[in-house]
């Protein structure tokens, strides 16, 4: 028996002005869900089971781009993904383009558990979605007046550049809300930070459970699929750790973040900490990401190379902690 | 050090009573593949250019699961996907394309052409007519083997990875419900005398699988995975090969441990995914190949600058 552990995200790269009640705002949401993984936890829920109903909860709340309050598409549209991996069996189920699955980080789950494959996608994901009876709602639950904001502004500053590492001059065109030049996939930061939600879990069992769940890039191509829903890149757990990572989507693809973490403590024997550290430094080229993780010991870390992550840690001997800086 | 290059056509059960009409046209169709890119290595093709140009003509011919040939999903449609990485880590992917003539050929573009990684549905088939990419009738891309094949699956109920059961029904085929074969794949892997590296894939997936399944295959570090060291393609069951993260684990292996790039490959498919499961092919910056598998056969093909080639189905018998 070990000493459960949970940690939770909502996206790595904070706009440094972001105003003090929206950070107020975002620290009250993570403590609520950090809160209700650790009564799961207390009520011996598997680790499995806790990352679902804590990232459900995420989903649920219009602050972080997942469910409601997801990011839109150049189209306006909210085009969802989630997956989620359970470290006993490396079982792992995960979707992409839900329109109107309330949950998608339930409809990864059902993909899991319900289905003889481990991803569905757009139209074949809604009808599996409907055959399982999930609740689903119009395309506009999912849509906020902040988030039209943020698309309207998105366009205006001409968007994601082919090359988003060659810096863009953008305060002419912006307006005063551009003050600071940091970036995250060619995009301002004031106008769009990732704001993916994850849960990563090592219940008393020590057994480990991985739950990513976002709306993905603003103003993102239709049918654009991101890290979240990629076994290794966004999500993995194994017998050793669970890992969730948020940024940006296509440097953590690249580097196999989650697969990565766990793949350096297996093979290079690093402890959990040092695993993400090294991840962190050493797989990110020029890229932007952050990652949460629990160990099978009950220990948890985090990293990341952003100005900021939104995250929220518990473990069983009373440590409990919610921060952004 | 010298180029090396290594194709497959999937791995899975197939069985060694496999009729010369079902054997022939593919192994003619690996040797021609394997020419061309041998000689486009020669030529001094990048390896981005040469996995690329092997896999299109792998995807063009009927006889293996991509492209034209694709399997069926349990709607009779075909939903293919593929995905290329380039040893400098940039990589494109797409799924579910419907009436791309060429998958391997837009995932590339989505790599050169978009400041994303991964496409697909409508999304990927509108990005497709953006850019003048060939496309076909759904139709074009629907033989008669696999409207058979679906047909026997569902008939079976069960989801089946092509290649293995022969067409007519015996009744030895229900018998060997759990020996599902497991190919279903096309892909190339190659490194120049410079070391660099690329590897593609691409498939039409797994018979009667559900509309909207995505499979190892399009997956960073699945079904594919090209770095610095070495470039990986897998083939086999797609939910093993996703949870076993075989392509990125053949290049952890070699980096986090050391290993070679045989002990690596050999250590991801004997010990990493479930007996009966996948086949890889892969070469290293160094020139080295290997096409390692724990399934019954693998169609396979491969060349090295000094001389070396291999065309075969089943193991090699050691003398």
């Amino acid at each position: 028996m070990v000493g459960w552990a949970i940690a939770v995200h909502g996206g790595a790269g904070v706009d440094p002005n972001l105003p003090h009640h929206r950070q107020e705002e975002a620290k009250q949401v993570l403590a609520r869900c950090l809160n209700m993984g650790i009564s799961a936890l207390r009520s011996s829920l598997p680790a499995v089971d806790v990352v679902e109903l804590v990232v459900r909860e995420l989903e649920s709340d219009p602050v972080f781009n997942s469910g409601r309050g997801s990011a839109l598409t150049e189209k306006g549209t909210a085009e969802m993904e989630a997956s989620i991996m359970d470290g006993v069996g490396r079982r792992c189920g995960a979707v992409s383009g839900v329109t109107t699955v309330k949950n998608p980080i339930s409809l990864a789950r059902l993909v899991m558990d319900k289905s003889p494959h481990s991803y569905l996608a757009f139209a074949g994901a809604e009808e599996f979605a409907r055959l399982h009876g999930a609740e689903v709602v119009d395309n506009d639950y999912f849509i906020t007046e902040d988030n039209k904001g943020m698309l309207k502004l998105a366009k205006e500053a001409n968007t994601i550049m082919f090359d988003y590492r060659i810096p863009t001059v953008l305060s002419d065109t912006c307006g005063a809300s551009v003050e600071n030049p940091l970036q995250m996939n060619g995009l301002p930061i004031s106008v769009y930070a990732p704001e993916t939600v994850g849960c990563v879990v090592v219940d008393a069992q020590g057994r480990c459970a991985a739950a990513t769940s976002t709306g993905g890039l603003m103003n993102k191509m239709c049918g654009r699929i991101g890290d979240s829903p990629l076994i290794g890149a966004g999500t993995y757990a194994c017998g050793l750790c669970g890992v969730s990572c948020t940024g940006e989507g296509e440097a953590i693809i690249r580097g196999t973040l989650a697969r990565d973490v766990a793949a350096v403590m297996e093979y290079k024997g690093l402890g959990l900490q040092a695993a993400v550290d090294f991840v962190v430094k050493e797989r990110l080229d020029e890229g932007k990401a952050g990652m949460i993780a629990v160990s099978r010991n009950g220990e948890v870390a985090c990293g990341f190379n952003t100005n900021g992550m939104f995250r929220g840690f518990a473990t069983e001997d009373g440590f409990v902690e919610v921060g952004i800086w | 050090m010298g180029w090396a290059i290594a194709l497959h056509g999937g791995a899975g059960d197939i069985p060694l009573t496999l009729p010369p009409e079902r054997r022939l046209p593919r192994e003619v169709c690996l040797r021609h593949c394997l020419q061309l890119g041998v000689d486009a290595l020669k030529s001094k093709k990048s390896p981005l250019d040469v996995v690329e140009l092997v896999v299109r003509e792998l995807e063009n011919n009927p006889h293996f699961n991509a492209g034209k040939g694709s399997v069926l999903t349990s709607s009779g449609t075909v939903e293919m996907e593929a995905c290329i990485m380039d040893g400098n880590m940039k990589c494109g992917a797409v799924s579910g394309l419907t009436t791309v003539v060429n998958a391997i050929s837009l995932a590339r573009l989505v790599m050169e052409r978009t400041p994303h990684i991964y496409l697909a549905f409508d999304g990927a088939e509108a990005f497709a007519r953006e850019h003048g990419v060939e496309t076909l009738d759904a139709s074009h891309f629907i033989t008669p083997e696999n409207i058979q094949r679906l047909k026997q699956a569902k008939e079976a109920n069960r989801v089946q990875i092509d290649y293995t059961q022969p067409m007519q029904k015996k009744e030895e085929d229900t018998a060997t419900a759990d020996g599902d074969s497991q190919t279903g794949t096309v892909g190339c892997v190659a490194v120049d005398s410079d070391g660099n590296l690329a590897a593609a894939t691409s498939t039409g997936g797994l018979v009667n699988k559900m509309v909207g399944r995505i499979g190892d295959t399009p997956l960073i570090g699945a079904g594919t995975y090209a770095n610095s060291l070495c470039a990986v393609s897998a083939t086999g069951k797609g939910e093993a090969i996703i949870r076993g993260t075989v392509a990125r684990d053949v290049a952890a292996l070699m980096e986090f441990k050391g290993l070679s790039l045989e002990e690596a490959a050999a250590c991801v498919v004997k010990e990493r995914v479930p007996k009966g499961n996948v086949g890889l092919v892969a070469v290293s910056a160094t020139g080295e190949v290997t096409m390692p598998f724990n399934t019954t056969g693998m169609f396979r093909a491969c060349a090295t600058e000094d001389g070396y080639s291999e065309i075969a189905i089943w193991p090699l018998t050691k003398d």
